[in-house]
């Protein structure tokens, strides 16, 4: 039980790299928190700063309201989910699991009676005699699970923990993770690059990029209310359609120079994006008012059936983007379709990328 | 497991014509010496190499009862063991220091493997030369410090020697294979230990150490080996076998008895005995070694 700030954290790599630059989280007591971001963006090694394996150059990370800069792994009282489970090979389950405990000089039967519990949480005491190669993907994943819940530590630090396994398996795991977490209530800090994961983890969720913090929030704020391109880009699936626009005297202009009357859209900028989720444009039937959104003509290139929903893509203004539809489309390549964007489902950005 | 791709040749011939050289180079070197040993053991030359008669297992009879064989052997396994040891344990170590170095770490690998490139000989005649009692330079220190140092007359010190010279020259080699072994090793798994409070020392036993078993199995297998046959060159060098027996090993009383004093049968029968252990050690070291061990 325990809360986890971090204060304008950052790290530069001795070749004068920046790997974090700045950031400021604060993760309430049992909350979940998702670090999502692109590979290199710094998720990976901004946890294991919060773990201790990495220094931190500059800023503050506290546990439970106590400064941890200078503590070693083993003292900030965490447990950690790597990637590729990081077992020890030669130790079989039940000593995996015990393995932190024995270190810590926890008498034996006490041992005994935590790992059983943690095994049977995790419906891994069949496997306890095992050992790790005779192990299948998804059991070791539990073991690595097992070894951390075993502690009871104050925060739990997941390193892209389902990447190792098959789509299935992974979405199965996230339902139990999630529960796990519910369950023990145990702060948690999760990293992936997966956007489906960190929307259906996160209690909060922190879209970084480059080193830096795009956005903190609830999922769904987040993807209601994208504070950047990247984010609009980085959250959902399939992503936001973007398209730069040109304020012009009477409306916005195109990149391929088409004028769309845009009343009620006050851009300042003369630069600028206008952003919509694929879910939310309306094909016109010619009668629907459109004051206050857009309406705009779309070229079918192609269409993907997926089953209770298709995806339309096309070309709008010389941008391609993704319409989803629900059920079939009877749209075909070349059709040209009259489409409607509402005005509160648009997103404005600015020319350097911020929400307007 | 590796991958089991054939390469066909389409040419019958052409595999064995490659194959040819190393198979003359085999049966000149090592086929042929060895069935001689075989043929030789067993066989009693009379001092004037004129006549030759069989004996049957008579050769190893007579020397597997003689007090000076008994010696040689033991003189080996201490002299095995202890090379073995100090090589493999000052390897590790270094290997693990190696490690941790960030800048500079391949400059110190080479400089670790630049012994290796030494031959046996050489090596001894450098250990010779810094501890010859009467003009090396360690020897001189040592016996500044008020140490009675004299390999050529004490037995124990021309072992101690021997040992060290042996031993330094193998540091390399086993080096290597620690590093080798210690960068197969996850940092993941020393991570997690570390998360789950093993301090510095607890991790390397618990963790590193055995994980790096199959190599050290692995090494002790072929130091074992070096010990006994790979020496010859230092211990001809810096001791000839002596003062006394003390540092004559089972493949320097070979080339004692065969090549120095030509008693021909003893020194080929010793000789097969030496084939028995190598053939031994080296099922030994198929059979468990080639076990793998899987990480993650």
């Amino acid at each position: 039980m325990a809360s986890v700030e971090l204060t304008n954290v950052r790290k530069v790599y001795a070749g004068g790299v920046e790997a974090v630059k700045g950031v400021d989280i604060d993760i309430k007591d049992g909350a979940l928190c998702v670090l999502v971001g692109p590979s290199g963006c710094g998720k990976s090694t901004l946890l294991r700063m919060i773990a201790g394996l990495e220094s931190i150059t500059d800023g503050t990370v506290k546990i439970d309201d106590k400064v941890v800069n200078d503590l070693g792994p083993a003292e900030r009282d965490i447990a950690m989910v790597f990637q590729n489970y990081a077992l020890y090979p030669h130790m079989k389950v039940y000593d995996n699991m015990a393995y932190g405990l024995r270190n810590r000089g926890m008498p034996k039967d006490q041992i005994d009676k935590r790992v059983r519990e943690a095994a049977a949480t995790l419906e891994l005491a069949h496997l306890l005699e095992r050992r790790p190669r005779e192990l299948s993907g998804g059991q070791r994943q539990r073991v690595a699970m097992g070894r951390a819940i075993v502690r009871n530590p104050k925060v739990f630090l997941f390193d892209e923990p389902l990447s190792n396994l098959d789509a299935k398996l992974r979405g199965q795991m996230r339902v139990e993770i999630k529960n796990l977490q519910r369950q023990l209530g145990v702060t948690s800090v999760y990293v992936t690059h997966d956007q489906l994961e960190a929307m259906t983890l996160a209690d909060i969720l922190v879209v970084m990029n480059a080193g830096a913090v795009e956005q903190i929030g609830a999922p769904l704020d987040i993807y209601e209310k994208p504070a950047s391109t990247f984010v609009a880009s980085f959250i959902g699936a399939p992503p936001m359609n973007l398209i730069p626009v040109t304020a012009g005297e009477s409306g916005l202009i195109l990149r391929d120079g088409t004028r769309i009357g845009a009343e009620g859209l006050a851009v300042s900028d003369k630069d600028a994006v206008i952003g919509f989720r694929p879910e939310d444009l309306e094909v016109a039937t010619g009668t629907e008012s459109h004051i206050g959104g857009l309406l705009l003509d779309l070229k079918v290139l192609g269409v993907e059936p997926v089953g209770a929903e298709s995806y339309v893509y096309g070309i709008i203004g010389g941008e391609r983007v993704v319409v989803r539809v629900a059920g079939r489309s009877v749209s075909q390549p070349d059709d040209h379709l009259r489409v409607i964007i509402p005005g509160e489902k648009l997103h404005l950005f600015g020319g350097n990328g911020k929400r307007i | 497991m590796a991958s089991s791709t054939r390469v066909t040749f389409p040419n019958k011939v052409l595999p064995y014509l490659l194959l040819a050289p190393q198979l003359a180079i085999t049966i000149v070197f090592f086929y042929w010496p060895a069935s001689q040993a075989i043929r030789q053991s067993v066989l009693r030359e009379d001092p004037f190499g004129l006549s030759t008669q069989f004996v049957g297992l008579g050769n190893f009879k007579r020397i597997l009862s003689d007090p000076n064989y008994l010696n040689s052997l033991q003189v080996t396994v201490i002299f095995s063991i202890a090379t073995a040891v100090i090589a493999m344990g000052f390897a590790l170590l270094f290997a693990v220091m190696a490690d941790k170095v960030i800048r500079g770490k391949g400059v110190y690998r080479t400089l670790m493997i630049w012994p290796y490139a030494v031959a046996p000989a050489i090596a001894g005649m450098l250990w010779l030369f810094l501890f010859n009692p009467s003009m090396g330079t360690f020897a001189y220190m040592i016996r500044s410090a008020g140490y009675n140092w004299d390999p050529l007359l004490n037995s124990n010190q021309a072992m101690l020697l021997v040992v060290a010279a042996a031993a330094w020259k193998q540091i390399s080699y086993n080096f290597l294979f620690f590093v080798a072994g210690l960068q197969s090793i996850p940092k993941s798994l020393i991570e997690a230990a570390a998360i789950d409070g093993a301090g510095e020392t607890k991790r390397f036993w618990t963790i590193i150490f055995p994980l790096l078993a199959p190599t050290t199995f692995f090494l002790l297998v072929v130091n074992t080996v070096y010990a006994f046959f790979d020496t010859f060159g230092i211990i001809h060098a810096v001791t000839g076998g002596g003062p006394g027996k003390a540092t004559e090993t089972l493949v320097y009383k070979v080339y004692n008895d065969g090549f120095v004093n030509l008693i021909l049968g003893d020194s080929a029968a010793q000789s097969v005995i030496l084939m028995v252990i190598v053939i031994g050690l080296t099922a030994i070291q198929f059979r468990y070694v080639e076990r793998k061990v899987h990480y993650g």
